[in-house]
């Protein structure tokens, strides 16, 4: 699947970077769709302006959510396809992976989505995202300095993501 | 490699840097003092309290669902054991309970046993109709707003004016589902 609108499919992955950088990229988004952070590592390829760049990241992710939820067999409800759904309802997607990237996903109950895009080899990042919330919980939710909803200009936050994201593999 | 299982209150709190008691008690006291002298009107005094609650209730969430690893809440009533055995637990270090649960499960009663916000506290004749905890009222109407649940929080029973505990009526108002936030004009 290229996503992005690259002209060539490469079968192998791209060899991480000299920096040693494995990660590419990383948005966080809040429930009505603000793009509260976007991180740049590794990106050769940029094919559109960030605004529309984040709004089809968010849309999505919105969608595949929904999608995925449901077509899910072990659901017994048989919703039609764009219903908004409650939270708790639906399964919860977590990763999709091409042969140039792995995107990985959380949400929290609160609506807040981490979104990790990583060389196509890296393993089960659920736990990584989760440090990652625990990261913004310390630094920008217990930042007296930041206002909910908008986006983060903690240099702490970026600095100990930064530093997280180059540890893992 | 699944998700991890959900952490109970007290692992969490006893895992947490703490603060003195009396330092938190005496603070919350010395704010709700300044506030009265500020505004003088008791009233004005509740409703501000409410409003830092909220504040504090928005940001907490998160901590909370981060600590805790829950997962979402399938109904409202697993939404109320879990503030009552997760949240107060892990943030005050009290045990609550919940009851009084109404016919359709969208109004319940939380009961405090203890309340560490009341020690050395007693109410002055000058600041009766004074709710002294309403942060905490504000507190769980922010965060459960922020998991989509509008609810409605009210003092039934308050210590401080001669009742024989602290009671909390939480009733869940409405809950909104998701929705695609970016209008298809743009």
């Amino acid at each position: 699947m290229q996503f992005f609108g690259g002209s060539e499919i490469s079968p192998s992955p791209p060899v991480p970077t000299a920096t040693g950088n494995n990660a590419h990229m990383m948005y966080i988004f809040n429930r009505n769709g603000v793009c509260l952070l976007y991180r740049e590592w590794n990106r050769p390829l940029h094919t559109l302006n960030p605004q529309q760049d984040h709004k089809l990241m968010f849309g999505l992710l919105f969608s595949l959510k929904s999608l995925t939820a449901k077509m899910d067999p072990t659901n017994a409800e048989k919703g039609n396809l764009g219903i908004p759904q409650l939270p708790g309802q639906g399964c919860s997607f977590h990763s999709f992976r091409t042969n140039t990237y792995k995107l990985s996903f959380m949400e929290t109950p609160s609506g807040i989505k981490f979104i990790l895009i990583t060389n196509p080899r890296t393993g089960d990042l659920r736990e990584t995202l989760k440090y990652i919330y625990n990261l913004y919980v310390e630094y920008v939710a217990k930042n007296a300095l930041y206002t909910p909803g908008t986006i983060i200009k903690c240099e702490l936050f970026n600095t100990a993501l930064d530093q997280y994201v180059r540890s893992i593999a | 490699m699944p998700p991890a299982a959900p952490r109970s209150g007290e692992a969490i709190f006893s895992s947490v840097d703490r603060v003195n008691a009396k330092l938190f008690t005496l603070t919350y006291g010395a704010i709700v003092r300044q506030l009265l002298n500020d505004l003088e009107e008791v009233e004005e005094v509740n409703k501000q309290l409410d409003q830092m609650g909220y504040n504090i209730g928005i940001r907490m969430i998160d901590e909370f669902l981060a600590k805790s690893n829950v997962s979402r809440c399938i109904d409202f009533k697993e939404t109320a054991e879990m503030i009552v055995n997760v949240g107060f637990k892990m943030f005050l270090g009290v045990t609550a309970s919940v009851t009084k649960w109404d016919a359709d499960g969208s109004c319940c009663s939380i009961v405090l046993e203890e309340n560490p916000l009341v020690d050395f506290v007693e109410l002055l004749d000058t600041c009766q109709g004074l709710y002294y905890c309403n942060i905490l009222s504000g507190v769980i109407r922010g965060a459960l707003e922020m998991v989509v649940m509008k609810t409605e929080v009210t003092w039934l029973r308050d210590m401080l004016r001669g009742d024989d505990a602290y009671e909390l009526q939480v009733k869940l108002l409405s809950q909104l589902p998701e929705e695609y936030p970016y209008k298809d004009d743009e």
